[in-house]
């Protein structure tokens, strides 16, 4: 190859010249930047602000112990395990919605026109915040645990068909070639041609979204439909910042634990 | 393989054994499946008798789900002017929150990923540190701020900033050790000081993917947000609040396409900036 020898001050002259997208993206920043803090708009009473925070801080620093210990309907420990069984059932539920949506709004599946049609039904289902299903599904089954259910199945939808359909976009079609070729029925090529590659990615997909809806059950509390949730806003709203203490420290350790457990599931189901 | 090797369930349940034509005898180890399932099925009824799951009531009451929602339409489409300020608010709350919270992150993720710090201490106490802002409920995070700074938009901005700087500082600190480090020593190699080699070599591996990140964080906060309002935290969910509470489905109804329609904008716009970014 016939090179051209530079020297340096010659590099750096051919260096592209980006400054002026440098400074339109700056000023676009700095402009939003502006535009956005206009609608900030504290109605914080003076300096008490400081001396709130420090006294919400020290109390959620010393947890009540008896609420942490009791093993009773009210101890952190039962409501975590309802939680947990609220997140979990929740899942499930959402994930046997979400399994037709995804193959309705897979493009390869189905035309065009109707797997978009079926995404903005997907994408609608994800704006209604969650305490408005809440408050639906409370006039279907009364409060408790069971509406809290429904509504975390209902918030998972959004995330889990996305993440559904795309594995399902990512079918590598050349296996059911092969098999028909072999002379396997459709049913044959759904148990081994189909199944086999959408199961990891599907079950990978289930336990992060437990995970998450684990971290979300709290929104649950704020509409009285079950789980750790309610007793901590009650707990918040009557300024009982040792039982909050109490509350968040189980939650965090549950949360920790899930956390960890998922990410080795996840990395084993990748593995294979 | 040797008896004792196995895992406990092959112990227990022995592998299959098949003679090939050759004579050769290879083992099949038996499925884990029906234990996986059996497993499942034993959490889906645990958890069936703690949430006091009924599908009789599901089925007989679920027209009751439609009730509100029918009543959202046709929605009161002479409520939008009123729509239009708490919209651009949440909006605000979020874009400047992701603003604060993106930013944040940044020292921190540094310091908390292992291939630019040394000391495993560290990265470690960084790491925790991380793991915990994440696993605080943005709605505690919300109602404790709204204490703090008074009811209003700066309290859930502050809620969207704690949360997107866990996010976004997680995802960026596993992007940076990822990184090719080549570049790095490469600098240092030649004299360069420790952060400004980590801003030449380090930082435009890690920008594109960072500001997409923090794009995608930002169109979840948008959602988000509509929810803070709940707590007394600004935007549409104050609102959103007030109008389930007085029974105005039709004006509910309005609020919730008009946050449809700004959630599908900002989406597009910025699944375009992110795929300009790649």
């Amino acid at each position: 190859m016939n090179e051209i020898r530079l020297t340096p001050a010659e590099m750096l002259s051919r260096e592209p010249r980006k400054w002026l997208m440098t400074i339109a993206i700056a000023l676009v920043s700095v402009i939003l930047v502006f535009w956005s803090g206009s609608a900030l708009e504290a109605n914080a009473s003076g300096g008490s602000g400081l001396s709130v925070a420090r006294s919400i801080i020290l109390g959620i620093l010393h947890p009540t112990p008896s609420l942490l210990l009791t093993l009773g309907t009210n101890g952190v420990p039962y409501l975590l395990l309802e939680t947990m069984c609220i997140a979990f059932l929740g899942t499930l539920v959402g994930a046997v919605i979400s399994i037709p949506l995804a193959f309705l709004s897979a493009s390869n599946i189905l035309p065009k026109p109707i797997a978009v049609l079926f995404r903005v039904v997907v994408m609608a289902i994800r704006t209604i915040p969650s305490f408005v299903y809440g408050l639906m599904f409370i006039m279907v089954t009364g409060p408790g645990a069971f509406a809290g259910l429904l509504t975390m199945s209902v918030c998972s939808v959004g995330m889990l068909s996305k993440m559904f359909m795309e594995t399902i976009e990512d079918l590598d079609k050349g296996i059911l070639e092969s098999l028909s070729a072999a002379g396997c029925t459709t049913f044959d090529k759904i148990r081994y041609g189909i199944i086999p590659q959408l199961m990891p990615s599907f079950a990978s997909t289930l336990i992060y979204r437990f995970d998450m809806n684990l971290r979300d059950a709290t929104v649950l509390g704020i509409v009285g439909a079950g789980g750790i949730g309610a007793p901590l806003i009650f707990a918040m709203n009557s300024y009982r910042w040792n039982d909050v203490g109490a509350i968040l420290l189980g939650l965090v350790i549950l949360v920790l634990i899930v956390e960890w457990c998922s990410s080795k599931l996840r990395n084993a189901l990748m593995r294979g | 393989m040797s008896r004792a090797e196995l895992p406990l369930f092959d112990r227990i349940f022995r592998p299959r054994t098949y003679t090939l034509g050759n004579g050769k005898t290879v083992e099949e180890r038996r499925s884990r499946l029906p234990l996986i399932l059996l497993l499942i099925l034993v959490a889906i009824i645990v958890s069936g008798e703690i949430t006091g799951f009924r599908l009789s009531v599901l089925i007989r009451r679920i027209s009751y789900f439609f009730v509100m929602l029918s009543d959202m339409f046709p929605p009161d489409w002479a409520y939008m002017p009123s729509v239009w300020q708490p919209l651009w608010d949440t909006i605000k709350m979020s874009l400047l929150g992701s603003l604060i919270g993106a930013l944040l992150c940044i020292p921190f993720a540094v310091l908390s990923s292992s291939n630019l710090i040394r000391s495993k201490v560290v990265t470690a106490v960084f790491k925790f540190f991380f793991s915990v802002v994440r696993t605080l409920p943005t709605l505690v995070v919300a109602l404790i701020a709204t204490y703090v700074f008074g009811l209003g938009t700066l309290a859930g901005t502050v809620a969207i900033a704690v949360f997107t700087f866990a996010y976004c500082g997680k995802i960026l600190y596993e992007q940076i050790e990822t990184v090719d480090m080549g570049s790095h020593e490469a600098l240092e190699a030649l004299g360069m000081g420790r952060l400004s080699s980590i801003r030449y070599a380090v930082w435009p591996q890690v920008l594109p993917s960072f500001l997409s990140t923090v794009l995608f964080c930002f169109e979840g906060n948008v959602r988000y947000a509509s929810i803070l309002g709940y707590v007394g935290a600004g935007g549409l969910g104050l609102i959103l609040n007030e109008k389930i509470g007085w029974r105005e489905y039709p004006r509910v109804g309005m609020i919730l396409i008009a946050l449809f329609v700004a959630v599908i904008a900002i989406e597009s716009l910025s699944s375009w900036l992110r795929s300009k970014l790649t």
